[in-house]
């Protein structure tokens, strides 16, 4: 059993937990995430490392309530414990000192995921930008956290009500107009937003690294239900990923594929409701 | 007395009731037809079918004690050689192992001896006895176990019974390996059967640790060094499914016979959403294989309420990998094979999601290096077979994580562990390895004879060391 020690509403709807696992917060590396079952009736969800700290024992996630597990788990409490806790899993993020500038874009929730590399980028001594995209100011996260790491931070909210009015590749298209050389930029966050970022960087030429979040079970390779196509290439995201080559994905592929369980997805929301395990 | 030709039947569920459930198909002897049973074994001086064993059971000592009525002497002598025989009653191919080599099948049918195994593994789960755990020496010496499939589970029960601390390190959330996520509930009872054999395991002494991932929460190394072990077996399975490349792999409606199967198995998708995980299925399914686990594919997706589910494989039905029993019960259940036909696309509709199955006719052509006839298409010939899922159990190679992770342990091209035939050594000390992970993907019970063998080399092993 894994332990909630810390548990803090952020925004509406979004989640901050720290999960006592110390052997997995030993190996955690920025880029990788854990596999969690919140208990024995419920599905392996995939959520990515948001922080770790190894003197606590602790994992820290960031998420946001959209289907059954996810509220499941934004039911219990600090104290409580969930059953599952698998990781870390995936490939770690290549990171080193002769990096040059790079341009950190997390969208939405994807900010969380993009801390822990952003600190690893910018403590290997390069030049860290980032870029926080948020539909308002209400649901930004992270913004002091990412403030401490980065060189600069840029916010894009889509109403204008804090930072840039518009979305977040209208913040990089600001760099790129003041003349910033960008040696690379990493982008989290959904599917359609990565999609612009790699849409706005190609023509650029500057190479692009994305995390992917596709649909997983097991997190370790042993099914490909979370398979993206990269290049001429089947990859499985969970082991040869999660982070891809921005330039290759076929991000209309990733997103469809995203939908293939809506209804079931959409059905076992209500049943969790329907027998109280949610909010 | 004359002899009885013929294997007592096993009761079974009536096809058309069972092609709509996922209860267990095969119900087991009662006591009088296992004693039954049992008297046709002829006791023989020089006893073949035990060679036909992976795991060497006694064959003839405990069908002896069946004879007597002596349930529980029977078992306590298959269990001096089989970790698991509930689950190997079962599952194991008795038609080419023990049962190949039974003299009562030269001009009849040979003795039903994995029934048999069945009946006592079964009687005494029934009985619920408490197991008494082994009482290991202070300075025993430690072996960590990679992986808790049918070889590492073996090769760990024979280990803790030799003395040695055993540490079993399991990737997923349940012990088990195929047993837990890739055989059916149909065939192999997950929660009466599975579960409880490798509860005994674990009363016996042998530790499981779950949700550890060897090759990401540590290394073999790790283990060698900081984590105190004296040796190392690596029975990590094939668990990295084959896809065919062909145009349409990535629609919606698409899986791998490891996820459709992972999902229902062991995550019980079947009862949905009691069980939160989904799995989609529609009312036409293509299953692309031939082997036992596209049966079993084949067979879940009709009990998940598809009307017709295809097997499409491109040989004839002399080549099907299958056992002979499996294909029997699919047919029995309605399960139409398309035979000599090879996909060569997967076709979406405009959402995204698979709407049929391009294939091409095949013929046989000249053997292969393999023997088998090879399967050559015929020109011109392609059609298309309407149906909205498409599931690929086309086979499976190694996962490449822990070899990745372990400096000195070669493998070979395809990825498997080099490993001895007889000692199941790798290159690197103290590391041993067997299963799936170095032969390829086999059987349950060659794993489980794999890590009996080895069980027996880290013994000599570490004797030789102390």
């Amino acid at each position: 059993m894994f332990k909630i020690m810390y548990k803090k509403e952020l925004s509406p709807g979004i989640f901050h937990m720290d999960i006592e696992a110390p052997r997995v917060a030993k190996k955690a590396k920025a880029g990788q995430f854990i596999v969690l079952r919140v208990d024995e009736k419920g599905e392996r969800i995939p959520l990515t490392i948001a922080d770790f700290d190894v003197e606590k024992g602790t994992i820290t996630l960031i998420f946001q309530v959209l289907g059954a597990s996810t509220m499941q788990l934004s039911a219990l409490n600090e104290g409580d414990s969930i059953v599952d806790f698998a990781g870390p899993l995936g490939q770690p993020s290549e990171i080193d000192g002769n990096m040059g500038t790079v341009v950190c874009i997390g969208g939405g929730i994807g900010v969380a995921p993009v801390y822990p590399i952003a600190r690893a980028m910018h403590e290997a001594g390069n030049k860290v930008i980032s870029i926080m995209g948020a539909k308002t100011k209400d649901i930004l996260i992270f913004e002091d956290k990412m403030r401490a790491i980065s060189d600069e931070v840029i916010i894009a909210t889509d109403d204008g009500s804090y930072g840039v009015k518009g979305f977040v590749t209208t913040a990089l298209q600001q760099l790129v107009d003041r003349g910033e050389k960008i040696d690379q930029v990493t982008a989290i966050g959904p599917g359609i937003m990565m999609k612009s970022v790699c849409d706005a960087t190609r023509p650029l030429g500057i190479k692009t690294i994305v995390s992917l979040n596709p649909v997983m079970v097991d997190g370790t390779g042993m099914c490909g239900g979370c398979r993206v196509q990269v290049g001429d290439e089947m990859k499985f995201a969970c082991v040869d990923g999660p982070e891809f080559d921005g330039h290759l994905v076929d991000f209309n592929n990733l997103m469809s594929r995203g939908r293939m369980f809506r209804e079931q997805e959409a059905k076992a929301k209500e049943h969790v409701c329907n027998i109280g395990l949610g909010r | 007395m004359a002899l009885v030709m013929e294997k007592h039947k096993m009761p079974e569920q009536d096809p058309k009731v069972r092609a709509r459930n996922f209860q267990e198909v095969a119900l087991g002897y009662d006591e009088d037809t296992a004693v039954a049973e049992a008297e046709r074994c002829l006791n023989c001086k020089v006893p073949k079918c035990r060679q036909g064993c992976p795991v060497q059971v006694n064959i003839p000592a405990f069908i002896g004690k069946i004879k007597e009525r002596d349930f529980d002497a029977a078992i306590d002598i298959i269990k001096e050689s089989n970790s698991l025989p509930a689950v190997c009653g079962r599952v194991c191919p008795q038609e080419n192992q023990c049962e190949k080599h039974c003299i009562m099948g030269i001009k009849g049918e040979p003795v039903g001896i994995g029934r048999l195994e069945r009946f006592v593994a079964d009687y005494q789960l029934a009985k619920n006895e408490e197991i008494k755990p082994i009482q290991f020496a202070e300075d025993a010496q430690k072996v960590a176990v990679i992986g808790a499939g049918p070889s590492g589970l073996s090769c760990a029960g024979d280990l803790a019974k030799m003395g040695y601390k055993v540490t079993i390190f399991e990737a997923l959330h349940v012990a088990g390996g195929v047993l837990s996520y890739g055989i059916p509930e149909f065939r192999l009872p997950k929660d009466k059967i599975v579960r409880r054999e490798v509860e005994n395991l674990q009363k016996l002494g042998v530790t499981i640790e779950v949700n550890a991932i060897a090759g990401r929460l540590f290394t073999v190394d790790e283990l060698m060094g900081e984590m105190g072990f004296d040796a190392v077996y690596v029975g990590t399975g094939a668990g990295l499914p084959h896809f065919m490349h062909i145009p349409g792999e990535n629609l919606n409606g698409v899986y791998s016979s490891n996820e459709f199967l992972t999902r229902c198995n062991l995550m019980k998708a079947y009862d949905f959403p009691n069980h939160l995980t989904p799995i989609a299925i529609g009312k036409n399914v293509a299953v692309v294989g031939g082997g036992n686990v596209a049966m079993d594919a084949a067979r879940t997706s009709l009990r998940l309420g598809a009307e017709n589910v295809y097997i499409v494989y491109r040989r004839s039905e002399a080549e099907l990998p299958a056992r002979a029993e499996e294909v029997h019960h699919a047919k029995e259940e309605g399960i139409q094979f398309k035979l000599l036909n090879n996909p060569v696309e997967i076709l979406g509709d405009e959402n995204g999601w698979v709407k049929g199955l391009k294939c091409i006719k095949m013929e046989l052509g000249e053997p292969d290096a393999s023997g088998r006839r090879r399967p050559v298409a015929i020109e011109g010939s392609e059609f298309e077979l309407d149906v909205d899922t498409v599931i690929m159990a086309i086979g499976n190679g190694p996962n490449p994580i822990v070899a990745s992770t372990t400096p000195g342990m070669e493998t070979n091209k395809r990825g498997n562990i080099i490993a001895d035939e007889e000692t199941c050594a790798t290159t690197k000390e103290g590391v041993f390895a067997g299963g799936d992970i170095v032969t390829g993907a086999a059987t349950v019970i060659l794993a489980m004879g794999a890590g009996k063998k080895a069980a027996a080399a880290i013994d000599a092993y570490l004797k030789s060391k102390k």
